[in-house]
């Protein structure tokens, strides 16, 4: 479990993330939602050392953030940003290679090699493993870089917008890796959304953040609810049930 | 050919180079006086030519950037300024100038006190800010230069050639004493970069990647840039200002071997480096007979090869 206490970041005088608490569910996936400026990517950085806090705790498996070894976090938790401009040519493999680095420190074995296989098979990308990443598309690369993170092997996966830039297509595809990752392979999932309907479909939790606080954290079908919204993002939404799952319009 | 053969044939094309310096027009009457001034030169050469390979590479890692040499951080104008300001205020015959043994050590330690200081300063102002290190190192340079040239415009006409002398990187007064120190210093920088090489592979993904990977960033970053300012004080203060053959080399070894892993990149950005230096010299010596200075060479074709890096990096 993810256990955050109390979180300020501060950038200047602004609270970017205000004095916040929350804890997340294992085996789930959860969703931080919110209008832009709200923190949502702030806090997820946080949650994962990628920026220091001002101040509070995060507790991941019960140990705060700061006493844990960099090296056995990073096979706790890994994280993917939305942009992912690599200056370097790398096939896939190599990519998904690099996901193993925690546990061999660069020099793979073939426990690693099993690892990265599994990724690349999982992934669907055995047929382009060779490509380089600027070869391939916006879908394929965000696969390769899932993969890599697969490889990483990790209790909790964040993810950062991981839908930007995909069409709706690869947007579903994506969103059902996640899925898949968290009932077949039992992973944590937590992502950072800005489609409130992939949100509503996929998740099972929901976190709305506005001005660096917690709107409401709880079960989807708790936020998805047209007062909730309304809150958050000062927007009329209509809500409808489709197969059970909520489905919101909104203009 | 893959790496490991490739990085053969740079080390049979450097071996041939050295053998050509060291034997060359070498026969039983001036063995003795050309053996002794020949080796020297071909040790400092190899000395400058590995630690300007390695500090780029490392230094292009961290900043993440290819198109960036060491000298941004502004140590080749404070060691300018040094040698013009000693110059300046106790002439050119004052000890500090004649003896290369004290101006390698006083320069040498300014430099790396200097870089101390700023990392000191820096790094507890504005935590791991990177771009801002090189902003301050961009800035301080300029203001070294600066006060560079106005002391040399107030400086004797005489005086002035000494200081244009040092401008120029040169291989052709090499100190054997300053030469163990340097050699001894590079070699214990080389072996602990060495240990590096695949934390390095990781940092040039980013700063997040690295992170993630579950690197210790700042500190990695740090350890980097200490290697990096030891390796240009010890090689500027041996043959004087060459860093723009960073530049060249690093990315010479980037086109040959089309990896990512510093492993191989090092070794042959390293052995390019000295097979540029050797050749840049032998061209010095034997066909210029010595009338233009090897950075001059070195920064001519270096020019060019950065000229087309632009227009290629462009046309991507």
């Amino acid at each position: 479990m993810i256990e955050v206490k109390e979180i300020v970041k501060q950038y200047g005088d602004k609270n970017v993330v205000d004095n916040l608490s929350m804890k997340i569910m294992k085996g789930k996936i959860t969703s931080f939602i919110g209008p832009n400026g709200a923190g949502k990517s702030t806090l997820l950085s946080m949650i994962s050392r990628l920026i220091p806090k001002t101040s509070g705790e995060i507790f991941i498996e019960g140990k705060e953030i700061g006493e844990w070894d960099d090296n056995e976090l990073a096979k706790t938790i890994s994280i993917l940003k939305q942009s992912n401009y690599i200056n370097i040519r790398l096939t896939v493999r190599e990519l998904v290679s690099f996901g193993r680095f925690p546990y061999s420190q660069g020099k793979i074995n073939r426990e690693d090699i099993k690892y990265v296989d599994k990724a690349i098979e999982y992934m669907q990308l055995r047929s382009m493993q060779h490509k380089y990443l600027e070869e391939l598309s916006g879908g394929q690369r965000q696969r390769a870089y899932i993969a890599m993170v697969l490889a990483q092997d990790t209790e909790y996966i964040l993810l950062d917008e991981p839908l930007n830039n995909l069409d709706m297509k690869h947007s579903v595809e994506i969103m059902k890796i996640l899925r898949g990752l968290v009932d077949k392979l039992g992973k944590t999932v937590i992502i950072v959304i800005h489609d409130i309907n992939f949100a509503s479909w996929y998740s099972d939790y929901i976190v709305a953040l506005k001005n660096g606080k917690i709107v409401k954290n709880d079960k989807t079908n708790q936020i998805i609810d047209e007062k909730v919204l309304k809150q958050i993002y000062d927007l009329d939404f209509r809500i409808q049930d489709i197969e059970s799952n909520k489905i919101c319009a909104y203009f | 050919m893959d790496n490991k053969r490739k990085i053969s044939f740079f080390i049979i094309i450097s071996t041939i180079l050295i053998l050509i310096f060291i034997f060359s027009g070498l026969n039983s009457n001036n063995k003795y006086y050309f053996l002794s001034k020949r080796i020297p030169k071909v040790i400092a050469i190899i000395i400058t030519g590995v630690s300007i390979a390695f500090s780029s590479m490392v230094f292009q890692t961290i900043t993440n950037n290819r198109i960036l040499t060491p000298s941004i951080l502004g140590l080749d104008s404070l060691y300018i300024f040094i040698q013009t300001f000693i110059i300046f205020v106790l002439g050119s015959g004052h000890i500090i100038v004649t003896n290369n043994n004290l101006n390698f050590i006083l320069s040498g330690s300014l430099m790396i006190f200097f870089s101390a200081l700023v990392y000191k300063f820096l790094f507890k102002k504005n935590q791991n800010d990177i771009l801002f290190l090189l902003l301050a190192g961009l800035i301080l340079g300029s203001l070294f230069q600066s006060l560079s040239s106005f002391m040399q415009m107030l400086i004797d006409p005489n005086e002035f050639l000494h200081v244009q002398d040092i401008m120029f990187a040169s291989f052709n007064n090499i100190n054997v004493k300053v030469l163990w120190i340097s050699s001894l210093l590079v070699f214990i920088l080389t072996i602990y970069t060495y240990k590096y090489t695949e934390i390095l592979d990781v940092l040039s993904l980013g700063k997040e990647q690295s992170i993630n990977l579950g690197i210790n960033y700042d500190d990695i970053v740090k350890r980097m840039l200490i290697v990096v300012s030891l390796l240009i004080s010890v090689s500027t203060a041996l043959v004087g200002p060459i860093t723009f053959l960073g530049l060249l080399v690093v990315n010479l070894a980037r086109e040959f071997l089309s990896t990512f892993k510093h492993r191989y990149l090092m070794a042959v950005s390293g052995l390019i480096s000295i097979v540029a230096l050797l050749g840049g010299q032998l061209l010095v010596e034997r066909v210029f007979n010595f009338s233009t200075p090897i950075s001059v060479i070195i920064n001519f074709i270096g020019g060019l090869y950065f000229i087309y890096l632009l227009i290629k990096e462009n046309k991507i």
